[in-house]
């Protein structure tokens, strides 16, 4: 698998893949997207990654230990759910701020932060199951 | 995007528009703190060090919780909240009665007593592996399954303590350790997989999943299959808790692990699949569940008097300890078999005694290996004379595992008797009493070798009490003996809750203030 092409390519692809998972997850409030097959792109551009340079590079990369990203999601999604008793409203009630940045109005939701919370738990499951399996064949 | 409309919009059609009350929050708090707790001690997964102080504080708030939700309910009723606003039966409903919250309480303050005994007993190795976060989210899916609402969300907690369950199981990757794993993987997720498509069949004919919805619609349902779901459940259930002809994974999986895993699964998760096999069969299916109740009663006593035979039969005491917790299955069973109010707070005040008492003797059974570095009962010996304090706990145990006077066991028993005597049912009652006796012999045997006969090899370890490991056993069965001496309060909410089942109005009540969607 590693060859000079695949190793040449192999650092666009996974920048473009982990770009285009960004996209899919804010893309799927509305439309087809979200969090879980975002999270699932990303992982295969770190897998990817992995197969070209090894598992090691991926690790150096990504900086934290997939669980701990893992970790943060569940983290972030359960305390996007917990946010709303301070409006007096029941737990995962979506709540809407829309700020104007640079002119443009954008809408942040507690739904949005829960979806990145999502897309962070299968980036780091996902990438901790592949990175294992990947270091097995490396040995 | 969503923006704000310029067009006003009746939102009273779909949401919830009045204010959530603070103390509504008790509801989702359990499930969500350990959920929470789990993640954090999952990206403080190196600093082994802080898991345990971490875990064992939000435990002890879990309690407070589960002990002040409960108070709630007693005080108003049961009580609901409802996911993201939505209008049940749309959003998903977490819905606690009484039942539900007593159970929480038990279960949280079993978990506590084995965050409490896991310090002396899961190695350094095994802390890395990630016991206490599995643990945390293990108590979110045991949790989560006492308080939904939803019976498709009943499905999720299952499979969120599932897995955790595998973690745990497998904590240290020994090869017997995967070997249990193994059946018992294979097997609850068979029992998994039939539970969703019972819930999958259920949904196709009546079309929702609240539960308070489903006792509505069930009621008025003319021609629906309900005969095959109420077998469909009864299987899937039946399977989880371990009940006679489906039970063979639990002996084969629960004496590889660290005994304090083994302590918390002896303790909660087949009393998890009690706990559905009541909520669904008993509250939605209260007819089906009368006419299947032979069949019922036939697998609890076949279930309790099997158990209690393979216990004698037993050498490792762990395996010994398996089929006490299936026994015990058998009277709960029996309990649901009868189905009066009396058979049925027999069996929930069963359950709360059997999650104490189960965990306890795994935990004693753990500490006397410990004292003795045997597991057979061919080997062991000697542990009255190094540590008589020790012994006497341990036999106030054996007593209530058994369910002998003056303990917790004892009560429960007496009810199942007498309501089993009530309907006519004597074979019922006479398998009860047979199996309570069997188990007596089978403990007696063990305090006989493992307590009064001298050891084999003189033990050269000093005998220093660990309070670490004693102090959970003592205060478990500290509680044992209390409810054993005053059972009039236990049973009192084993009575308003099997009340609550049967005459489930409160609980739709809850769901539906204004008198239901119908």
């Amino acid at each position: 698998m590693n060859t000079l092409i695949f190793r040449t390519v192999a650092p666009f692809l996974t920048a473009l893949m982990i770009l285009f998972s960004v996209f899919v997850l804010l893309r799927g409030h509305n439309e087809p997207g979200g969090g879980f097959i975002g999270g699932l792109i990303a992982a295969s551009a770190f897998a990817i990654y992995g197969i070209a340079y090894g598992v090691a590079a991926v690790r150096r990369a990504i900086r934290f230990h997939p669980m701990s990203i893992a970790g943060f999601g569940l983290l972030l999604s359960t305390v996007s759910g917990l946010v709303s008793v301070l409006l007096g409203v029941p737990f995962m009630t979506g709540l809407w701020i829309y700020p104007h940045l640079f002119g443009v109005e954008v809408p942040l939701s507690s739904v949005m932060t829960f979806d990145i919370g999502v897309y962070l738990v299968v980036v780091g499951a996902i990438t901790s199951i592949a990175l294992a399996l990947e270091e097995k064949e490396s040995d | 995007m969503a923006a704000t409309t310029s067009t006003p919009v009746d939102l009273s059609a779909a949401l919830v528009m009045t204010p959530t009350a603070l103390a509504d929050w008790l509801v989702v708090l359990p499930p969500a703190l350990m959920i929470g707790l789990g993640a954090v001690l999952m990206m403080l997964r190196h600093r082994i060090r802080l898991h345990g102080p971490i875990a064992i504080a939000g435990l002890a708030l879990l309690v407070l919780i589960d002990a002040l939700l409960l108070w709630k309910v007693l005080a108003e009723g049961p009580v609901t909240m409802v996911m993201g606003r939505w209008l049940p039966p749309f959003g998903i409903a977490f819905s606690v009665d009484v039942f539900g919250a007593v159970m929480a309480l038990v279960s949280a303050v079993v978990a506590l007593a084995a965050a409490v005994a896991a310090l002396s007993d899961i190695s350094d190795s095994g802390l890395r592996y990630g016991f206490f976060p599995f643990l945390l989210l293990l108590m979110a899916g045991v949790s989560g399954a006492f308080l939904t609402g939803d019976i498709f969300n009943l499905y999720v907690w299952f499979e969120v303590l599932l897995i955790s369950s595998f973690g745990l199981l497998i904590l240290g990757s020994e090869r017997e350790q995967i070997d249990g794993a193994m059946k018992y993987a294979v097997l609850n997720l068979l029992g998994t997989t039939f539970f969703l498509i019972a819930v999958g069949y259920l949904y196709a004919v009546f079309g929702t999943l609240n539960m308070a919805d489903l006792v509505l619609k069930v009621r008025s349902a003319s021609g629906a299959p309900l005969m095959t779901l109420s077998a469909l459940f009864i299987l899937a259930f039946a399977m989880k808790a371990a009940a006679f002809p489906v039970n063979f994974w639990l002996p084969a999986s629960y004496h590889t692990p660290r005994i304090t895993v083994s302590a918390l699964f002896g303790g909660l998760l087949t009393k998890i699949g009690i706990y559905a096999l009541l909520r669904v069969m008993v509250m939605l299916f209260p007819l089906q569940t009368e006419e299947l109740s032979l069949v019922v009663a036939v697998v609890a006593a076949l279930t309790m008097v099997l158990a209690a035979l393979s216990m004698i039969a037993q050498n490792d005491l762990r395996r010994l300890a398996g089929y006490a917790v299936i026994a015990g299955i058998g009277n709960m069973m029996a309990g649901i078999a009868i189905g009066s109010v009396a058979g049925l707070s027999g069996a929930i005040f069963y359950a709360l005694h059997s999650i104490l008492a189960m965990t306890a003797l795994y935990l004693v059974i753990g500490r006397a290996a410990a004292l003795t570095g045997q597991w057979t009962l061919q080997s062991i010996g000697g542990i009255y004379a190094r540590q008589p304090g020790f012994a006497f706990v341990s036999l106030a145990l054996f007593f209530a595992v058994a369910g002998l006077p003056p303990f917790s066991g004892l009560w429960p028993k007496i009810v199942l008797v007498k309501a089993s005597l009530d309907i006519g049912a004597w074979w019922l009652a006479g398998s009860i009493l047979l199996s309570g006796f069997l188990s007596t012999i089978a403990l007696g045997r063990v305090f006989l070798f493992a307590y009064w006969r001298p050891a084999a090899v003189p033990l050269a370890v000093p005998a220093r009490l660990d309070w670490r490991a004693f102090g959970p056993i003592l205060a478990l069965v500290l509680l044992i003996t209390g409810f054993g001496l005053f059972p009039e309060w236990p049973l009192a909410l084993s009575q308003q809750a099997a009340g609550g089942l049967l005459d489930p109005s409160a609980y739709i009540g809850s769901v539906f203030p204004t008198g239901g969607a119908q």
